[in-house]
């Protein structure tokens, strides 16, 4: 009985893992005032580029910069779109979204089915990372000048403006540093939760990161608890197989976040999110 | 208005449908060529690529009906997103919605005794389905204003595994030994097509149908002018005394009704049976966004531009063949095109004319006056 809880409770962790960081960027690039919706395709790149550079150069954590610099790239690209441009947010994200996946898919033709000989052990090193990042992350989101800035230009990018800051490019930084966190949690699963490369091997996972940064009502710890909950939802549906039909199971991290999304509007009630959010600014508007 | 030298950038309310095709174009172009580095960088020739892209579709006639036949759901889902998306409703849902109708339909081709009445009731149970699966989100977003984007999204999971269960348990076929798919629907379930390709006509004409019913909704009806002046303006909608709830739900409900008639043309008049959810569609509910965006709030333009995404989807077949690219590539085109077409969109709240060469003397560059932010066309999702 123990075993089973410890082994729940460590490959909730695991499974986890990879939401925690993307969520974690996610929410880091909201609180800028950026929405984007392309997390499952920077996720998708980045877990293509840290297994192509891991299995060439031998050395996964080579692997994992390369996933970090590939889902920085990407974001830019929406960050070009979303806040120079000043294009549509959601949709430039699902733009993203759907480059990555197809970009992904297209260039990790031949790469998939070979084995990653060294590899990262599955929940060690980015799980303890993440945790430590999230408090990290909460505490200079709450606690210094940078997060005071960075929730300034989210709330009332105007006025933040007015004050001296720089809103276009603390959006930039926002959203580069969300990807990076992105292409970092696609890595962690190709090179070490199932160090190998299957085309759509982020299987809805980025939307899923997306939810829980709204779930998390865009505070870094609180998005560890609701890790941790999907985490095990994730990992009870691969225990429960037996029981009940596995495409039941699939569904429920899914329909959870729909009943999640729904609790928490009730609770909320608009407040919370950004004032700013999915606005797009330019410099000298009021 | 800036100056560039002889040519002047003012902004202006609304574009010209010139102006409004002129950028389309551009973006359409900038995504092929951003494509084409791609393919470069991935150790193709683009030219080698464009050529096959070309000659497997355009320069062949057999390649039409196939073109036709991939826009038909395009048509049906991206039609009905034109309708959603001025209602300000992001519907990103129809994946989901088509699958929903295909499961409608496929219940009612399996279960209801086979008759002449076969085709309609299947049509009608497609739609069903399909306005059934939009209505959580909806009624989210309508009473406790959750972003129908994340919710449509994961509909679309929801979707899928629904389709996915179906087929490996309860509606499993009995002699398909193996394989994950339903029995074949019976012959008078079975949709007709034009002889000699795979064309379903009966929901091609829907699809025309359709996008001329809305075109005619949308102009010409007190519903048309509520979803219109919702989608512009919520406040003056509210002023006006316009039941935004009932409203939306309008909107949303036919165009995931129209998505679930896709789902059902696809069963009935392609494979005749469920499949997986992969092969009953091959993405078509995320590229009918790009259909409803490319067409600018107009449900008749919806027809073009879904045989433009058809051609799209045909080309990444024929490069499947040709150069054994993987079928993500059309994933990838349709990114870019998305991508290309959003950046563009602030240049349609500009116009370019021609002033003639300014007086020597004169600054090259005068920048002046605020510059427009009208939206146009479908404009920005402001909103959480």
């Amino acid at each position: 009985m123990i075993d089973y809880v410890l082994t729940t409770v460590v490959r909730a962790l695991a499974v986890g893992t990879p939401l925690l960081w993307a969520s974690l960027g996610e929410i880091y690039a909201e609180r800028s005032g950026v929405v984007n919706l392309g997390v499952e395709g920077m996720m998708i790149l980045g877990a293509f580029f840290a297994f192509a550079v891991a299995h060439t150069t031998g050395h996964p954590v080579l692997g994992l910069l390369a996933a970090a610099a590939a889902g920085g790239a990407a974001a830019f690209l929406h960050a070009v779109v979303a806040i120079t441009l000043r294009g549509n947010q959601y949709v430039s994200g699902l733009a993203l979204a759907m480059f990555g996946l197809g970009a992904a898919g297209v260039l990790g033709r031949g790469w998939e089915g070979i084995p990653l000989l060294t590899t990262l052990p599955e929940v060690s090193a980015l799980t303890y990372l993440g945790l430590g990042l999230a408090v990290v992350l909460w505490g200079a989101l709450y606690h210094t000048r940078l997060g005071l800035v960075l929730r300034s230009v989210g709330e009332a990018p105007a006025a933040a403006a007015a004050a001296g800051v720089n809103v276009i490019l603390v959006r930039y930084a926002a959203v580069v540093f969300g990807g990076v966190l992105a292409g970092v949690a696609g890595g962690f699963l190709s090179v070490a939760y199932r160090p190998s490369w299957t085309e759509g091997m982020t299987a809805g996972l980025g939307w899923i990161a997306i939810a829980l940064a709204i779930f998390a009502g865009w505070d870094p710890l609180r998005a560890v608890a609701g890790t941790f909950l999907y985490g095990a939802l994730f990992f009870l549906s691969f225990r429960l197989q037996a029981q009940i039909p596995p495409e039941f199971l699939r569904m429920l991290p899914f329909a959870f976040t729909i009943a999640a999304l729904a609790v928490m509007a009730r609770r909320q009630r608009g407040q919370g999110a950004p004032e700013a959010l999915g606005v797009p600014w330019a410099p000298g508007e009021r | 208005m800036k100056r560039l030298g002889p040519v002047a950038i003012e902004p202006v309310a609304a574009p010209s449908g010139a102006w409004v095709l002129a950028v389309s174009a551009g973006a359409v172009a900038a995504a092929l060529a951003a494509s084409a580095a791609l393919f470069w960088a991935f150790g193709l020739s683009p030219v080698a690529v464009y050529r096959a892209m070309f000659a497997g579709t355009l320069a062949d006639p057999r390649a039409a009906p196939e073109i036709l036949r991939q826009s038909i759901p395009l048509l049906l889902c991206g039609a009905g997103l034109v309708v959603a998306f001025r209602a300000q409703f992001w519907n990103i849902g129809a994946e989901g919605q088509l699958l929903a109708g295909a499961v409608g339909a496929t219940g009612v081709a399996l279960f209801v005794p086979a008759g002449p009445w076969s085709i309609p009731v299947l049509f009608a149970a497609g739609f069903a389905a399909g306005a059934a699966w939009s209505l959580v989100p909806a009624w989210l977003r309508l009473g406790l204003e959750v972003n129908e984007v994340i919710t449509t999204l994961m509909m679309n999971y929801i979707a899928l595994f629904l389709v996915e269960w179906l087929i490996h348990g309860p509606w499993k076929g009995t002699a398909v030994f193996g394989f994950a798919y339903t029995d074949t629907f019976p012959q008078p379930a079975w949709l007709p097509v034009i002889p000699g390709t795979h064309v379903h006509w009966p929901t091609l004409a829907v699809g025309l149908l359709a996008a001329g019913g809305l075109a005619f909704l949308l102009a010409r009806t007190r519903l048309g002018f509520e979803i219109r002046v919702l989608g512009q303006n919520p406040h003056a909608a509210r002023y006006a005394g316009i039941d935004a709830a009932r409203t939306t739900l309008a909107a949303v409900v036919l165009s995931a009704g129209l998505a679930g008639l896709a789902g059902a043309g696809e069963v009935a008049g392609i494979h005749h049976k469920l499949l997986s959810p992969s092969q009953v569609s091959a993405g078509y509910g995320y590229a009918a966004i790009i259909v409803a965006w490319l067409a600018r709030g107009h449900p008749l333009a919806a027809v073009l531009t879904a045989l433009f995404l058809g051609w799209i989807f045909t080309s990444g077949d024929v490069m499947k063949v040709a150069l054994q690219l993987p079928f993500q590539v059309t994933l990838m085109f349709n990114g870019l095109i998305l991508f290309f077409l959003i950046g563009s969109e602030r240049l349609l709240a500009y116009r370019v004319r021609w002033t003639g060469v300014p007086r020597a003397g004169a600054p090259a560059l005068v920048a002046a006056g605020n510059e427009s932010t009208a939206a146009t066309g479908v404009g920005g999702a402001h909103r959480r």
